[in-house]
């Protein structure tokens, strides 16, 4: 074999590797950007506070708006804190009352420390040893029903000026669920400070979702009007409740139908796009499963019923990977056979980097390269053992295949246990996006980003590179190949380990939305093999086609008939009936050969 | 075949026969010392291997005899279960935990009168009408499907697996009213007989052992007509026999429907012997355990496939109760080192051994033509 592939082989890799990383990066910097405060600031405001809890009543609600505007973390803490009876009122030389903030934890003995709230310290006694109250014999600072309303008032304002767009947007809405017109003023203070579109929305919708309370008929036709155009789906049942009410102009009720039956519109529009997102996000993984299918028995014939297996491998180093970052994997296995009186056992220990923070999150990016190896490692050794014998009893590949299986999951059950590990998602993975209503999971994002990748990398590898000239040579005519002096066996042996690590970046990637244990690979086999039957044996972008079509259809029939298990029937069905119009599949590969 | 060997074989089924038929369940029901007695256990567990040895029988027919391998025996079987189990089911009558006149699953779903469908049930004809019907019907039309459009090789086995693994789903499904995930367990009663005491299971022994061995010349017969000529001609080459003027996907056809109703029939026997069955014997797994059960005993020939149900099941037994972790990786190492290494299964083994002797004859006489015996014995394996 000649040079060329191997290093663009390589290069292919590291080139897939350095975009995830990429992705993922920005991704985590994103989240750990937080405001923290500048000291001096802060002591500030802790002076204040304290000189507030200890004021008298009309210059305590003025101090209580003013700080609240800071928007200072300790602010909201302390304020939250006063109406649970948690601010301690402690009298110390002199008669002089300091305030401080009652720990949640409590001791042996049901005690707690309190902190400062002028200092953040601890209190403690002339010689400097820390006090612990028990919370029966205390006095705390009181508040009356009007304070306490200030007091919510103000964090409720405190909360729709935090600087996360999400925090706000959730914030906005508990109020405009409220039901209490109170709310309306706060809202329409914020109104014109905020920047963010979406939260601007949120507050439009949360002040008319008040005002469908308002007595005034014209204030209410706006408030419907405004729902209407804003496609507020939060709002449509409040408005079919306000529709049954008595006594409604014709006039309201008319604006009213057209409000409930624009969002009724949009509701539908949300839930298509969002079935094709999660169709495409389903083809997706589909195609990242099959691909190495597509490979191993598009390509190669071998009917690879350990390729679920390869799948594991993929997430169970996911697995590994994730906890050597984390505190150390280790397993050990005792051997129902004894050799000289001694049971035979073996086990393994690696220890752990104990990483914290974004190193641990990254393990992932680590994870990624490691399955495909480890996967392909495997997939190596399945070759020179068994699958070399059988390139021409392909059904027969079929039972030994399923041996090798078998043997497998039992290894997985003994090394990783029967149950199902877990695996974390690092953090720029969890969440989700909203464009226009329809969610879109960051998860499902990557699925679906990662694929491309993969698929480009597999066509990249197969139509530019001279090893995948070989390959296709090797796959189209064996024997004549090998006449002309193609090391067949090479050959067979490096496209058998690139489908399994295919297959085992797939398993890395099934460990980021589903469960990992022993037999996660049986559950995706059918369809796997399904897949690339129905794009056309041999034909990667057959399989490409095959997998969205199906994944789609599945999340659409799943959505049209209630049931994921008769969505799944129906698309089998459809299958069976799909294979009757095109036997060789969508891209069947023409030939003129006979058997 | 030569005459005298021919006579050999009749005279040793002759003699299998007998000995699964009348003697077993002799030793089982005359009071006789403990070394010949047979327990009760093991003719229950024999009457099982004997389903097993029929499944088995019905994937041989196909894959052995026509090429298809097909990964969905295991359907029908359970298929043939199913509707024995419905009848089991409606014989509990009022003795379930419910007490009431409907199976016990049905009341736990809210059901208060049972089901039209299972109306007809109550008749033990009726239910065998049905193990008949549903995988006859079920296998005509998926095999009107595949063959016509010439599904082979590869495809069709992952086409029936397909069926299997969507029939499976089906089943797991509470809204169908067969029981779900649970199936049909707890039963009673077997044309008025208590399926619990050990006569019943010992005439269900002996129904099954006549089933089987009738199953086994039925097809030794059929293997020998004109039909069965073709049928190999169909697995050696397909091409030829289509060019040659044969309908191919008749008489494919035919077979798949026949190996359908022999795996149901296993399944009805097996249903009251073992007492459960639920949507897991339809598995995936099950089909290609049976698959390999055949690959084990020898392909292509009738014996095989019950020298592999037996053969393989009484290892799983074992090995389940003495290395209860290590069994699957005995297993799977079976398979994987029967596939490779013994094309032919145990019944080759002879036949390996003397090419195996004779090569090695000649190789110590005169070394030139070990190339072309190397050859033949891989035409052999092919």
């Amino acid at each position: 074999m000649s040079l060329l592939p191997r290093r663009l082989n390589a290069s292919l890799g590291l080139w897939v590797a350095v975009v995830f990383a990429a992705i993922t990066l920005t991704r985590l910097t994103s989240f750990a950007a937080t405001a923290a405060e500048p000291p001096a600031a802060e002591a500030v405001i802790r002076k204040r506070l304290a000189l507030a809890i200890v004021a008298e009543e009309a210059d305590q609600k003025r101090e209580i708006r003013e700080l609240a505007l800071t928007g200072s973390k300790v602010v909201r803490e302390i304020l939250s804190a006063w109406p649970k009876d948690r601010i301690l009122l402690y009298t110390g030389d002199g008669g002089v009352r300091i305030p401080a903030l009652i720990e949640d934890e409590t001791d042996a003995d049901g005690k707690s420390r309190a902190a400062r709230i002028d200092t953040g310290a601890f209190l403690a006694d002339a010689s400097g040893k820390t006090l612990r109250f028990a919370t029966t014999d205390i006095t705390t600072a009181e508040t009356d029903a009007a304070l306490r309303t200030v007091l919510q008032l103000a964090l409720d304002a405190m909360a729709l000026a935090d600087p996360l767009p999400d925090a706000r947007k959730t914030a906005i809405l508990k109020l405009g669920n409220s039901q209490k017109p109170l709310n309306i003023v706060i809202l329409q203070e914020r109104l014109p400070l905020e920047n963010d579109p979406d939260v601007k929305k949120a507050i439009l919708e949360s002040i008319a979702l008040l005002q469908l309370g308002d007595p005034d008929p014209t204030v209410l036709k706006a408030a419907i009007e405004q729902l209407g155009r804003l496609r507020s789906i939060g709002s449509l049942d409040l408005l079919k409740r306000v529709s049954a009410r008595e006594g409604l102009s014709p006039e309201i009720r008319r604006v009213l139908a057209e409000s409930i039956h624009g969002i009724d519109n949009h509701i539908n529009n949300v839930n298509l796009v969002g079935t094709f997102f999660r169709g495409l996000s389903l083809g997706s993984i589909l195609l990242v499963v099959a691909l190495g299918l597509a490979i191993t028995f598009g390509l190669m014939g071998i009917i690879n019923m350990a390729h679920g297996e390869m799948i594991a491998i993929g997430a169970y180093t996911t697995y590994v990977v994730q906890n050597l970052f984390g505190t150390g994997f280790g397993f050990s296995i005792t051997l129902p056979f004894s050799f000289g009186g001694k049971p035979i056992a073996f086990g393994l220990h690696l220890p752990g980097l104990n990483a914290t923070g974004s190193l641990y999150e990254s393990y992932f990016l680590f994870a990624i390269p490691l399955s495909f190896l480890m996967a392909a490692l495997a997939g190596l050794v399945i070759e020179r053992l068994v699958i070399r014998f059988l390139y021409r009893r392909p059904l027969e590949s079929l039972l030994a295949t399923w041996g090798v299986s078998l043997v497998m999951q039992q290894l997985f059950r003994m090394v990783f246990g029967a149950n199902n590990v877990q695996v974390g998602s690092p953090t720029g993975l969890v969440g989700h996006f909203d464009i226009n209503d329809v969610s879109f999971g960051y998860n499902r994002v990557f699925v679906i980003g990662f694929a491309v990748l993969i698929v480009i990398g597999t066509w990249l590898l197969l139509t530019r590179t001279s090893l995948g000239l070989l390959i296709r040579a090797v796959m189209q005519n064996r024997d004549m190949a090998s006449c002309i002096g193609v090391r067949t066996n090479r050959v067979n042996v490096l496209t058998f380990a690139f489908g399994s690590g295919l297959a085992g970046l797939a398993g890395a990637f099934l460990s980021q939305i589903g469960n990992v244990g022993p037999s996660l690979g049986q559950s995706y086999i059918v369809d796997s093999f399904m897949t690339v039957v129905v794009g056309g044996v041999g034909s990667i972008v057959g399989t490409v086609c095959a997998a969205i079509g199906i994944g789609t259809a599945d999340q659409i029939l799943q959505q049209t008939t209630g049931s994921p298990v008769t969505g799944k029937i129906v698309v089998l069905i459809s299958i069976i009936l799909f294979l009757q119009w095109r036997p060789g599949g969508l891209f069947s590969i023409r030939s003129r050969s006979l058997d | 075949m030569r005459p005298e060997s021919k006579r050999l074989e009749t005279w040793l089924t002759i003699a299998a026969a007998f000995v699964l038929i009348v003697l077993l369940p002799a030793l089982n029901a005359l009071p006789l010392p403990e070394a010949l007695h047979v327990s009760d256990f093991t003719i229950n567990l024999y009457g099982k291997y004997l389903c097993y040895a029929i499944l088995a029988i019905s994937v041989d027919v196909l894959w052995g005899y026509t090429g298809l391998l097909s990964l969905g025996q295991a359907l029908f079987f359970s298929l043939g279960g199913y509707m024995m189990g419905m009848y089991l089911m409606r014989m509990i009558g009022d003795l379930g935990q419910y007490h009431q006149p409907i199976p016990d699953f049905l009341v736990f779903l809210g059901w208060s009168k049972l089901p039209p469908f299972w109306q007809p049930f109550s008749s033990f004809p009726f239910a065998l009408l049905m193990a008949a019907l549903l995988p006859g019907v079920l296998a005509t039309v998926f095999g009107f499907l595949a063959f016509r459009s010439r599904i082979r090789g590869v495809y069709f086995s992952i086409l029936t697996q397909a069926l299997t693994y969507g029939a499976c789903l089906l089943f797991f499904r509470n809204s169908l009213l067969l029981g779900g995930n649970n199936g049909f367990t707890d039963f009673k009663f077997i044309l008025g007989q208590n399926l619990r005491t050990p006569g019943t299971q010992r005439g269900l022994y002996i129904v099954t052992a006549v089933t089987l061995v009738a199953i086994f010349m039925g097809c030794r017969w059929l293997s020998r007509t004109k039909f069965g000529l073709i049928q190999q001609a169909i697995r050696d080459s397909e091409n030829r026999v289509l060019f040659s003027g044969y309908a191919a996907a008749h008489y494919k056809l035919f077979v798949f429907v026949l190996c359908s109703l022999i795996a149901s029939i296993g399944g009805v026997l097996y249903v009251p012997q073992v007492g459960i069955i639920n949507p897991s014997e339809m598995g995936t797994e099950k089909s290609l355990e049976a698959v390999v059960w055949v690959a084990v005993g020898g392909r292509g020939t009738l014996i095989g496939p019950i020298l592999g149900a037996f053969g393989v099941n009484a290892l799983k037994s074992w090995a389940t109760r003495a290395y209860p972790d290590l069994w699957l990786i005995f297993l799977g190492v079976l398979f994987v080192l029967v596939t490779v290494f013994m094309p032919r299964g145990l019944v080759g083994i002879p036949g390996q051994l003397r090419g195996l002797y004779q090569r090695w004859n000649r190789t110590s006489k005169d070394p030139a033509p070990v190339a072309v015996a190397e050859v033949e014995a891989e035409k052999g394996g092919l």
